[in-house]
């Protein structure tokens, strides 16, 4: 699948906003971040700024951007919708909790957190299954892809938590946590990986069941169907990936594992050098996730190449 | 709205002979003919007239090999929209764009309110949609909703594009859903099977297999004796002739 800049944007931006809004609303009523309102409004803003880059950054991958606002009524059915739906649900506890963190009152912000950190929850969850929904795409369609979504979205909030928390001196906590998922994110991918490496299962498509052809025989493409390059081959076809997967999975895990790890390092030492590694971690994290995203994409294979190449 | 309506009775759809297509493009050619004046047209071409010509399409005609040696058979294969009782690509659609008919389960695209996010196309498993790049909008067959149905042409030509276009007659148009017409009778007659069907879309589109072909026979020994005519010396011819008798 065609890895567009917009989206791999998108969901790396959003997805570590929503983190990181998640971590803020959850640790901060326990005393684990810096409670005054400085930080918290910081890290709101940071969070936010993230979140709404996404989204924009999400319509530039529409044919008609302007016409965004109707991908709100299908929440019946369509997981894309149900997520615009969410991510926009999601703005009204997030201004709240603002307004309550300014204004100084505990109480209203821990509720009007939890709030927005379920939101931030939900938001992440739809943008997983709308992958996961998709049957034509095996890599995506698999029970860990929404659990990945989550995990990475909150392993660069996290991380993103700390560096603030870092400027603040009170990074111990939001670091051991940023260093947790790190690791778990370093495992689950390599998890991920090793089953869709794995020999695609009985009933998978191949060219004989795409064509119906294999009650003759082995099947293969003789001519296509055009000479150029179609939309529909760009987006489904892409292969350039496959060729650097695997340096490109080294640096995934790269950033992943040196995310964690200077995040442990962090929450030991304390002071302005704990604030430096923490920015270094969440530098790696978010840059691992990018070519994680990038790759998510790159990696996947569409049934409508079978009809092509005779692979997907 | 883009849940799916309750299954109805009446299921249109096409039924396509790979025994008798011979892959010469002219249903491709007359579905993008007629469509891209129709209910969903334009059909854009990009770069029409110099290199990297690329467009909107609603059929494609692939060929393939199958089998080996002898038994190997060369296929021509139509690819185009397929109608499915249950398609994703319906059920995905954030905007209602798209939709499945509850009367006859055409799947069409409002282009008004289509956003053009492609993620329908991507829960297509057959590729049967392609952007218009133009627009920046959805585009997928119609089942030439805009013939089939339309009183201001004659009878015999109510039937999409591509079926009347074929010269092979390769191609039937009718109600799958309608176990007595005459596409379902053609399906049962001659094993007509769904694409993919692992995947559990239930197209309604169907595809008849290419007959099986008698083997050839190996050479019998009568044809491998030589005729008289073969013998180019008379003096032999002759002797041959005379010892034949």
């Amino acid at each position: 699948m065609n890895p567009a800049p917009s989206i791999v944007f998108f969901t790396t931006a959003s997805g570590a906003g929503y983190g990181l809004l998640l971590w803020l609303c959850v640790l901060r009523p326990l005393g684990l971040v810096p409670g005054g309102s400085g930080f918290g409004l910081v890290a709101l803003g940071v969070a936010t700024a993230l979140v709404v880059a996404g989204l924009l950054s999400s319509t530039a991958h529409l044919g008609r951007p302007e016409r965004a606002w109707r991908a709100f009524s299908q929440w019946r059915s369509s997981w894309l919708s149900r997520e615009g739906v969410a991510a926009v649900a999601t703005f009204v506890p997030m201004v709240l909790f603002g307004l309550s963190v300014l204004a100084g009152n505990g109480a209203a912000a821990a509720l009007t957190g939890l709030l927005a950190a379920a939101g931030a929850a939900v938001t992440v969850w739809c943008t997983g299954m709308i992958y996961a929904s998709l049957k034509p795409v095996r890599q995506w369609h698999h029970p860990l892809v929404p659990w990945g979504y989550m995990l990475f979205a909150g392993f660069s909030g996290a991380a993103l938590l700390a560096a603030l928390a870092g400027f603040w001196g009170q990074a111990a906590w939001p670091a051991a946590l940023a260093a947790g998922l790190g690791a778990a994110s370093f495992g689950f991918k390599r998890a991920y990986w090793a089953e869709i490496d794995a020999p695609p299962p009985a009933g998978t498509p191949t060219i004989e069941t795409a064509t119906g052809l294999g009650r003759i025989g082995a099947t293969r493409p003789l001519d296509p169907p055009h000479t150029e390059q179609t939309w529909l081959l760009r987006e489904m076809g892409f292969r350039v990936a496959r060729k650097h997967s695997r340096k490109l999975r080294l640096l995934v895990l790269g950033g992943f594992g040196a995310a964690a790890l200077v995040s442990l390092l962090a929450a030991f030492a304390g002071g302005p050098l704990a604030g430096l590694l923490l920015v270094v971690g969440a530098a790696a994290a978010l840059g691992g996730l990018l070519v994680e995203r990038w790759l998510m994409f790159a990696e996947a294979t569409h049934t409508v190449t079978l009809f092509y190449t005779g692979e997907a | 709205m883009t849940e799916l309506p309750p299954p109805a009775a009446k299921k249109l759809g096409l039924v396509i002979d790979l025994d008798t297509c011979v892959g010469c493009q002219a249903c491709a050619t007359n579905c993008k003919e007629w469509n891209t004046g129709g209910h969903l047209g334009p059909l854009p071409d990009l770069n029409a007239f110099s290199a990297g010509a690329e467009g909107t399409w609603f059929n494609r005609v692939h060929s393939y090999e199958a089998g080996e040696g002898e038994d190997g058979r060369t296929v021509h294969f139509p690819r185009s929209c397929l109608h499915c009782e249950t398609p994703a690509c319906v059920t995905v659609c954030p905007t209602g764009a798209s939709y499945k008919r509850a009367e006859d389960g055409i799947v069409l695209i409002n282009t008004d309110s289509c956003i053009g996010c492609g993620l329908c196309a991507w829960a297509c498993p057959y590729g049967a949609r392609e952007l218009d790049q133009d627009e920046g909008v959805m585009k997928k067959c119609t089942l030439c909703v805009d013939r089939i149905y339309n009183e201001t042409i004659p009878e015999p030509q109510r039937q999409p594009a591509c079926v009347i276009t074929c010269p092979v007659g390769a191609r039937h148009f009718g109600d799958l859903g309608d176990p007595d017409s005459k596409v379902s009778q053609l399906v049962a007659a001659r094993g007509g099977y769904d694409l993919m069907p692992e995947m559990g879309y239930k197209p309604v589109n169907k595809y008849l297999p290419p007959r099986e072909r008698p083997k050839a026979k190996a050479a019998s020994l009568d044809e491998a004796q030589p005729t008289p005519l073969d013998i180019k010396n008379p003096l032999l011819r002759w002797l041959d002739r005379a010892l034949s008798r």
